[in-house]
């Protein structure tokens, strides 16, 4: 199926999600992220590989980015979630894919996004005791300088 | 031995850490292991010993001058590493490529794809107890590979060949008679281990049913390359969503049947021969041609976002690259397959021995540098 269609099949369940213009990505509010990821698992649309999870920090929000694949039926589609500044937390779907609980750590690890109900949100790249999230943009390291643009 | 025997001989549990220095982990890998004995009970893998924050990294660098930080991801595949980044940014900038550079990379790729393959082959068996024989086989032919690439980019482990719009050098006066001479002499290599080593009565015993790894918690942990493969799910990304001109080239993609540490194995000896099928094909197809779009070093592509992943000899390699419309990417995200592939490990050697976790760690060939980026 193409991504637009597959953002129809979605819509007409679920009237709250959005699609991104330039991306083509669907956009979901964090409340209905468990609801709707769980209608893509078991609904004939069958996303089986839940392939990766990022996050964008857009300074001022974070963007969640869910990548997702049915390899039986030979589709894709992306979903984000905007988080807001000081509510950077949503539900983790570790209970739905094994593979959310690697992929949630990192982001977790690299951006301070809390996945509620994750069955073990430690850092994972990062060692267990460092201070603050490096990938957000306000980070800065104390020992590190970053050379000027061009 | 039935169950009232052993409820006498239990032994109380305790931890050990294998790693992160230990020649069987394959890198910096720490596995925090609970026994019973020689049982184990449960596995707890700590990673992050090799992380050098690439993704942060990417984001002070022009996108021409990240290509060489690729090469450190999967080091033992740089080309294939190189040539899913190059294409991620060409998708970005919607650059179209010469023919003749598309079948230079496929070349390339694959040659790497063998030598990747013989890596995970040779240490697989060293790992059970075949000692130095079939490493240094299998290093002898990979150094056959890199001298191929020595001459087609001065590079014999981190290449930084692959360009945005092409290769860095067009291949070299004589280099395809080279890498025939090559195939074939692979090819009678390759039947040779079949013979030492695949139905080997040790080989089996020890790999045969060890660590099975069913087809759908492969799928759910997001497992790919021929670890998933080797579950029996046939699923290839240059069969399934084929990219430069691997729908020309005909070739099998071949599955296992169990899901088992020899099967991985086999799946990897048999795509040997695939990608040996393939390179000599490329080579025969070869066209005419400069290779590379002449299109300077500083990039701007408009604000946009894409994904592109491609097969690369572990699994699936997927670059995600967000642009704000200045010479550097505003994210770089690496979804690396050795990540996800190690992920599975505490599932696969629950109630095992000790002895079979090197053997299921070698099976899975993970690489740290690009698990940890």
């Amino acid at each position: 199926m193409r991504t637009n269609e597959i953002f129809m099949a979605i819509k007409t369940d679920f009237p709250e999600v959005r699609q991104e213009e330039e991306t083509g990505a669907v956009i979901i509010p964090k409340e209905s992220l468990l609801k709707i990821t769980r209608y893509l698992k078991n609904h004939r649309l069958a996303f089986d590989n839940l392939h990766c999870i990022t996050a964008i920090d857009r300074t001022g929000r974070v963007e969640l980015a869910y990548t997702l694949y049915s390899i039986s039926e030979h589709h894709g589609i992306t979903l984000k979630i905007y988080l807001t500044a000081g509510e950077e937390n949503v539900a983790s779907l570790a209970e739905l894919w094994k593979s959310a609980n690697w992929l949630e750590r990192e982001v977790y690890d690299l951006f301070g996004v809390i996945f509620l109900n994750h069955p073990d949100l430690r850092r994972i790249l990062n060692p267990y005791d460092w201070k603050g999230h490096p990938l957000r943009k306000s980070y800065s390291h104390p020992e590190v300088s970053i050379k000027p643009r061009l | 031995m039935n169950t009232s025997q052993t409820k006498d001989i239990c032994t109380e549990e305790f931890l050990i850490n294998m790693g992160p220095q230990h020649p069987s982990t394959h890198g910096v890998l720490s596995l925090e292991l609970k026994l019973d004995g020689e049982m184990i009970r449960d596995c707890t893998a700590h990673i992050g010993y090799l992380h050098r924050s690439m993704e942060k990294l990417a984001e002070n660098r022009t996108y021409t001058q990240f290509i060489p930080y690729t090469d450190r991801l999967d080091y033992v595949a740089s080309m294939n590493n190189n040539m899913g980044y190059v294409m991620a940014v060409e998708k970005l900038l919607n650059l179209e490529i010469s023919d003749r550079a598309k079948y230079i990379r496929v070349i390339a790729a694959e040659l790497n794809r063998i030598a990747s393959h013989l890596i995970a082959i040779g240490t697989f068996a060293q790992d059970l107890g075949a000692f130095a024989t079939p490493l240094f086989y299998c290093f002898r032919e990979r150094e056959k590979i890199i001298d191929i690439f020595d001459q087609i980019c001065g590079n014999r482990l981190t290449y930084n060949y692959m360009r945005i719009g092409g290769v860095q050098f067009d291949l070299p006066k004589g280099i395809d008679e080279k890498i025939k001479k090559f195939i074939k002499y692979m090819r009678s290599k390759v039947d040779d281990y079949d013979w030492l080593l695949t139905y080997n009565t040790i080989f089996l015993a020890r790999s045969k049913h060890i660590g099975l790894l069913p087809k759908d918690l492969a799928i759910n942990y997001s497992v790919s390359g021929p670890n998933l493969r080797a579950s029996g799910v046939k699923w290839d990304l240059r069969k399934d969503e084929p990219y430069l001109v691997y729908e020309k080239l005909e070739f099998d993609i071949p599955v296992g049947e169990n899901g088992d540490s020899w099967d991985r194995y086999k799946v990897r000896l048999e795509e040997i021969r695939q990608s040996l099928k393939i390179v000599e094909q490329a080579l025969g197809a070869l066209p005419e041609g400069d290779p590379t779009v002449k299109i300077g070093r500083i990039h701007k592509p408009s604000p946009s976002e894409i994904y592109l992943r491609t097969e690369n000899p572990r699994g699936e390699l997927g670059f995600f690259i967000i642009s704000d419309g200045s010479a550097y990417p505003y994210r770089l995200k690496i979804r690396s397959p050795s990540f996800s592939n190690l992920a599975v490990l505490p599932e696969l050697v629950k109630g095992l021995k000790i002895a079979d976790i090197v053997c299921i760690l070698g099976s899975l060939d993970i690489l740290m540098g690009e698990t940890d980026r």
